[in-house]
């Protein structure tokens, strides 16, 4: 792992009276991807908008390639990247009429501006309608574009806040493949996303936030270790729940959630239960059971367990 | 790439990368051919409309054409026209993200306003010989020579500059296009209490006070007399109108002292 090239420190913000961010401290490592999760309004973007110089935090500092975020502001923009919720591409213009002008407004000389729109045109899948007006675009195309008006300069840090928010599971495919090309060419990312599978598949390292602060660090495994393996049993009879439940709590010693008519699931300590003494249990009780099955939790659990302390209902 | 670091390096890309911004403007004209459409037709319509259906009504004060009494009010309509034009694009870009794109970008700061103001001007210039046209098509006519022309037209652009930097600031304080949609309707009943349609003669007193020192009033009153249309100010009439060029002068550098540094402010302002 290279040295972190996005650091925060201690970054606070208020909006009026409410905190958006207490505390914030964040560094990613050159070269990753890192996965900023949180529940809405937990301070992703604010956090995001301070790295990206578009806010100055009322406390703390932050550096981004070793420049300061509020100082050096100049500087931090000549490497930075940032692609919004918002597809921020002007609709009336084509997408290569788009790709120019911020080629242009990057300072490219005119030819080299052409030049480049039309690399990442084609190398991103655009080439088709690249003459079109953006208004007629689908919404994964949009923001397909955004993504690429950010590459234009080839930008160390790539900050995506919520890239594929509101998008079908076949462009958020594609905006995920655009986002590993990059990674592989060496631009680090850091991503917010409410979409847990998400993190999961693209990022390196995850940081949790809540309540304006980084609540847990660590890889989607790491991640995923800490609140240890879950057990799902389904049962023949329902009726036998109530059997099954009290087996399970005394072997997990927390309660089981009821997933279905049929179905629990409970978190097992990490002190590495086998399979067949939970059958044998079960079955001690009296409780026939349908399948019964150990897995690694999903990020989902993980999240919810972290951000409010609650079992995940699904 | 380039580090904005020296005043004049920072000058250059200013102008650079204003330049830039007035070119997508145009660009976005090219891709709209309807908008040329309706700004082509607009003026037809609105010659049309109060020339000749208002105009049957109206009796000019010193028993002038009404047609050649309308044009100056129609010029100063379209000039304020700014205002709502330039609201209207600066609160889409700060609504739909373009705006955070630009400040996270290594460009000039000022260009985009700086930038917006520009290409409206050009815009504006489009739609003045345009109208034009039409008054000539009319029967509207300057009668008093080429430097009193010049000299109404320069008025127009210079408060048309002025006031497209109210649209800068207003569009920057709602930061949201519907919001400055729904505000253009707005824009009518400023350009309609004034001069250019009516005299403001048979207003209500503080109705009156209004319509005379409105920039629109002010304007059409200026361009009547550059022009030698019927209509221009004489005898005892408010102040504003009694010296409408002075008064035009003095509203173009109060709008833009006051709005220039609103504007900015508003636009460099971090901390959302």
């Amino acid at each position: 792992m290279s040295d972190p090239i996005v650091i925060a420190e201690g970054l606070h913000k208020s909006f009026g009276g409410a905190h958006a961010l207490r505390g914030l401290d964040l560094s990613v490592p050159g070269g990753t991807v890192c996965g900023v999760l949180g529940p809405n309004g937990a301070g992703k973007t604010t956090a995001v908008r301070i790295l990206a110089t578009l806010s100055d935090p009322d406390a703390g500092h932050a550096r981004i390639a070793g420049y300061d975020v509020v100082r050096e502001a100049g500087k931090v923009r000549e490497r930075i990247g940032l692609a919004g919720q918002y597809a921020a591409v002007d609709e009336k213009l084509t997408g290569r009429g788009n790709l120019r002008m911020f080629g242009r407004l990057y300072h490219l000389p005119r030819r080299q501006a052409h030049r480049r729109a039309d690399e990442l045109l084609d190398r991103f899948g655009l080439m088709d309608a690249a003459d079109r007006p953006v208004a007629g675009y689908s919404g994964g195309m949009r923001r397909r574009l955004d993504l690429i008006t950010c590459l234009i300069l080839r930008p160390d840090v790539l900050f995506l806040d919520e890239p594929t928010t509101g998008l079908d599971p076949r462009s958020r495919g594609e905006i995920w493949d655009s986002i590993r090309e990059l990674v592989a060419d060496g631009t680090t990312v850091l991503l917010t996303t409410q979409y847990l599978d998400e993190a999961d598949h693209l990022a390196d390292d995850i940081a949790v936030i809540d309540h304006g602060q980084v609540i847990a660090t660590g890889t989607p495994d790491e991640l995923k270790a800490t609140i240890g393996d879950r057990l799902d049993v389904t049962l023949e009879d329902p009726a036998a729940m109530p059997e099954a439940a009290t087996v399970l709590n005394t072997l997990a010693g927390t309660e089981p959630t009821t997933t279905d008519a049929d179905r629990l699931t409970v978190a097992l300590p990490a002190t590495g239960l086998r399979l067949a003494d939970i059958v044998r249990k079960l079955d001690h009780a009296g409780v026939a059971a349908a399948d019964v099955s150990l897995r690694r939790p999903t990020l989902d659990e993980v999240f919810l367990r972290l951000t409010d302390h609650k079992e995940p209902v699904r | 790439m380039t580090a904005l670091t020296s005043p004049l390096v920072r000058l250059r890309w200013t102008l650079t990368d204003g330049l830039t911004l007035v070119g997508r403007e145009l660009g976005r004209l090219r891709q709209e051919p309807g908008q040329i459409i309706a700004a082509l037709i607009f003026p037809v319509i609105m010659v049309v409309l109060f020339g000749y259906v208002f105009g049957s009504a109206i009796q000019v004060p010193d028993g002038g054409d009404y047609r050649e009494y309308l044009m100056p009010g129609l010029f100063a309509m379209v000039t304020f026209s700014a205002v709502m034009g330039v609201m209207t694009r600066m609160a889409t870009d700060a609504s739909r993200g373009v705006m955070d794109r630009f400040r996270s970008m290594p460009m000039a700061r000022l260009a985009v306003p700086f930038g917006q103001t520009g290409a409206d001007l050009l815009t504006g210039l489009l739609m003045l010989a345009i109208m034009v046209v039409a008054g000539l098509l009319v029967g509207w006519q300057p009668h008093r020579g080429l430097i009193p022309t010049a000299q109404a037209f320069l008025l127009m652009i210079v408060l048309r500059y002025a006031l497209s930097w109210v649209g800068v600031y207003v569009g920057l304080a709602v930061k949201n296009d519907q919001v400055a949609d729904a505000m253009v309707p707005l824009g009518l009943p400023f350009t309609m209490l004034s001069n250019a349609f009516v005299p403001t003669d048979g207003m209500p007193g503080w109705l009156r006070f209004l319509a005379d020192w409105n920039p629109v009033s002010t304007l059409t009153a200026a361009s009547r007399e550059l022009f030698g249309n019927p209509g221009a100010p004489s005898g005892n009439v408010a102040w504003p109108l009694a010296h409408p060029v002075t008064t035009v002068l003095l509203w173009s550098a109060a709008l833009l002292v006051i709005f220039v540094p609103l504007s900015l402010r508003a636009y460099m302002r971090r901390g959302r």
